[in-house]
């Protein structure tokens, strides 16, 4: 133990020797440790910003629909409204909210134009805690009840309807017989949403409303529920699972959108690889100093040598060395990260490319999300990977003869 | 000149393992850069290409107001003869006029509501990869027969299939009602839902009956030879039409808002990677050639006293790092060549890009890119980031006293 810490002694000493050295790699530690994590939690956040934009403004984390409805989805494929062993999961405490849905196909017509698009049937209440909806009225008011008459459109739809608030539109769909299924509507409401699509291709309306009119009364298309955690829904599918009737399947987001679904495996994967290929680029100059250390003190290894210290002491010196290096490397990195994110905690505003971030379905601030998981991951990372980089200048030091190490100028 | 050139290549040798850590932090990310933006290259050519060639096409004659507004009535007068006017005048075959409406579209047992698009089935062809995408029956023929030809998705959502009768229900640009009963003479399989859940074409004659337009359309679709003719084709199509105020002609950029957007925000964020990598490797030939500097300073210390000025010890000291860089280049580019060459070739893809790849319009087998820029673009700026990190070492050289220097241990 002691001769550990006179080795540790020695090696600190040896490492501010050449102070100049030490603070440059020091420097460059603490960038890529910098770049290794703030980048990751760009990453993230990107990430978890383009899938909470998306699985929070309509389908929520698990949903429950009718298992031809993924094949082909139409109205013939409704479930029933939650009732029994369903409900009773469904207010447990795992859900944090859920509502229910009809969505159709549809068309609406103003006086002079008529577009395709979804046509929602909706419970507000269910719907306020589900979904962005209920925030995002630019005009007059979300809907009221389940009955309300009146339908809310997006902004983008008005616009391309010439229509406006108070103004009727006629939407028209078909019934589970396949007859016309069409009613009148007052615009009661105009919505904005961060995207576009969903601006101009989602209509809302009371679910009765939408029941009556699809003459599908007590029927639903989807039930979507919010758990805590959109990573983690295996154990809120699993109880779901077990409570939904026969005729009726339980979804995870990650299959309801397989995009967003491959998104997550392949950022995780993204990030290993970055972290890897920082350190690569940094090991060269860990390598580098360290073997420019051991070969400036090649007479003073000999001496020590000759006066009788081991070489797995010289080894150890060594690689306490380099891991001192990369730990204070680490610390003032991990902590440069960590008020990045502090200053970056409102997000950053990327509007200047508002519409090419639509494309990718992302909105226009980037909130990074710093994960300890990654932190973690990018710390050990460089510290094993050090630990292997200096094993050979090391076992090279160790490795001298002592006489002709003392003799060497 | 040359005798400073040997001076610095012999210093090089002194420490051959220094060296090449140095040039091996170089190598490695002009390797990885060299491959990296040789893929991502590859990618927007094919994303690019793809999108536009699917429906856009390089360029379209239009009304002022269509490309945000979408309205029938903004229309293109004698469309068909207008685009035979182009196709002479500009003599290209790859022009071709369109007609769009809107319309519900109903099989005997399901409706949907669709985008219409009325086509010139003879040179459709050459200005967009639909009609070679056929998998079932065959494309239009006849421009004024009643056919149309639908997306797989679509055709399956609505029951469908070859020889089947669809009704289409919409308006005409005056308000009339439009209707009609062609027969599916073809389906089309794209591999992106996007478009085989929206696709349906009927012939240009055939839309103008329909939707009571006359001779009239709404855009002249142009597809230069090569993407790089574009800017070439657009001027002299305006300038054929300079006569025309109420047309407009516009580049792929307008007619695929957000596309030229994502590409440049995904390369930029490219960059901030890249640009960690490249100032790791300042950092590493910063250390190195400050290390070398100062092991240097008594032999520094004699040459000066013999009356060599400093700046021309620092540009020996910057030649160095100079050579160093352009050890580091030519390897690093050869190598990051081969294997972006590699890939250009064979091509690659990863785990989860299925899903990715088809909703960017992009096929899940990427191809690098190799060009003259893709190859160095990113090592100059590594040379020139080396340059940079030689100067504080070269410049340290002025405040160096020779007969303190000579002195020196």
């Amino acid at each position: 133990m002691r001769i550990l810490l006179i080795t540790a002694r020695l090696a600190w000493r040896n490492l501010w020797r050449n102070h100049r050295r030490t603070v440059i790699m020091l420097s460059a530690i603490t960038l890529g440790v910098w770049a290794m994590i703030a980048m990751t939690a760009m990453i993230r956040g990107m990430v978890d910003g383009m899938i909470l934009d998306s699985i929070e403004t309509l389908p929520g984390h698990v949903q429950i629909r009718h298992p031809g409805y993924s094949d082909d989805p139409s109205i013939e494929k409704t479930v029933a409204e939650p009732s029994g062993a369903l409900l009773q999961a469904l207010e447990g405490p795992e859900v944090v909210a859920w509502t229910t849905r009809v969505r159709a196909v549809a068309v609406v017509t103003s006086e002079r134009d008529s577009r395709g698009v979804s046509l929602l049937g909706v419970i507000p209440d269910g719907e306020r805690a589900l979904s962005f909806i209920a925030d995002d009225i630019v005009e007059g008011r979300f809907l009221e009840s389940p009955d309300d008459p009146g339908i809310v459109l997006g902004r983008k739809l008005v616009e391309r309807l010439e229509t406006k608030l108070g103004r009727r539109v006629v939407v028209m769909s078909q019934d589970p017989d396949n007859e016309l299924a069409d009613r009148g509507f007052r615009i009661v409401g105009i919505f904005k949403s961060k995207l576009s699509a969903y601006e101009d291709g989602f209509v809302f309306a009371g679910q009765a409303t939408v029941q009556k009119m699809l003459r599908i009364p007590g029927r639903v298309t989807e039930i979507a529920v919010l758990g805590d955690n959109y990573r983690d829904v295996g154990g809120l599918t699993g109880l779901l699972g077990n409570a939904v009737p026969a005729d009726a399947e339980v979804l995870p987001w990650f299959e309801l959108d397989k995009y967003l679904g491959s998104m997550l495996p392949m950022m995780d994967g993204f990030v290993l690889v970055w972290i890897v290929v920082v350190f690569l680029a940094l090991s060269f100059g860990l390598v580098n100093t360290l073997v420019m250390a051991v070969f400036e003190r090649v007479r003073e290894i000999g001496l020590m040598l000759a006066l009788g210290m081991k070489p797995a002491m010289i080894m150890s010196q060594v690689i306490i060395e380099s891991l001192l290096l990369l730990v204070i490397g680490l610390l003032i990195g991990d902590l440069l990260a960590w008020l990045t994110m502090q200053w970056l905690a409102d997000g950053l505003d990327l509007s200047i490319v508002a519409d090419g971030l639509d494309r990718f379905g992302m909105s226009t601030t980037l909130v990074p999300a710093l994960q300890a998981r990654d932190v973690v991951m990018a710390n050990v990372t460089v510290l094993i990977l050090g630990f292997l980089a200096s094993l050979s200048p090391a076992w090279r030091a160790s490795r001298y003869n002592p006489i002709e190490a003392i003799t060497k100028v | 000149m040359s005798i400073n050139f040997r001076l610095a290549w012999r210093n090089l040798w002194r420490q051959p393992r220094r060296t090449w850590l140095t040039a091996g932090a170089m190598i490695f990310s002009n390797m990885l850069i060299v491959f990296m933006i040789s893929v991502q290259f590859g990618m927007y050519r094919t994303m690019i290409d793809n999108t536009l060639r699917s429906f856009s096409g390089h360029i379209q004659v239009q009304a002022p107001g269509f490309n945000d507004d979408q309205k029938m009535r903004q229309i293109v007068p004698d469309v068909a003869q207008l685009a035979a006017q182009l196709r002479t005048e500009l003599q290209l075959d790859s022009v071709s006029a369109r007609a769009i409406g809107f319309a519900l579209v109903s099989s005997a047992e399901r409706s949907a509501p669709a985008q219409v698009i009325g086509v010139e089935p003879e040179t459709e062809p050459l200005v967009s990869s639909m009609p070679g995408l056929v998998s079932k029956g065959s494309y239009l023929v006849d421009r004024n027969a009643a056919e149309v030809v639908i997306g797989s998705v679509l055709a399956r959502n609505l029951k469908v299939d070859i020889g089947d009768e669809l009704t289409l229900l919409g308006n005409g640009p005056d308000g009339s009602f439009a209707a009609a009963v062609p027969v599916i003479t073809g389906i089309i399989d794209s591999g992106i839902p996007d478009i085989d859940r929206a696709l349906v074409q009927v012939p240009l004659g055939f839309f103008q009956d329909t939707f009571s337009m006359g001779t009239d359309g709404h855009s002249v679709v142009i597809l230069a030879p090569e993407f790089t003719a574009i800017e070439q084709y657009r001027q002299r199509t305006s300038a054929i039409l300079a006569d025309r105020d109420d047309l407009v002609v516009l580049d792929w950029d307008p007619l695929n808002p957000g596309l030229k957007e994502a590409l440049l925000a995904d390369f930029v964020s490219a960059w901030l990677m890249y640009g960690v990598l490249i100032v790791l490797v300042a950092f590493s030939v910063l250390n190195t050639q400050l290390m070398s500097v100062l092991e240097r300073t008594k032999e520094f210390g004699i040459i000066m006293s013999l009356g060599l000025t400093p700046g021309r010890l620092g540009r020996l000291v910057i030649l160095e790092a100079a050579l160093m860089g352009l050890l580091g280049l030519v390897l690093g580019v050869m190598l990051g060549g081969l294997v972006a060459w590699y890939f250009s070739i064979y091509g690659f893809s990863l785990p989860g890009m299925e899903n990715i790849a088809s909703r960017y319009n992009v096929p899940s087998r990427l191809y690098a890119d190799v060009s003259l820029l893709s190859l160095l673009l990113g090592p100059s700026i590594v040379f020139v980031a080396t340059l940079m990190a030689s100067l504080y070492p070269a410049l340290r050289l002025h405040w160096l006293k020779p007969v303190d220097a000579m002195r020196a241990v």
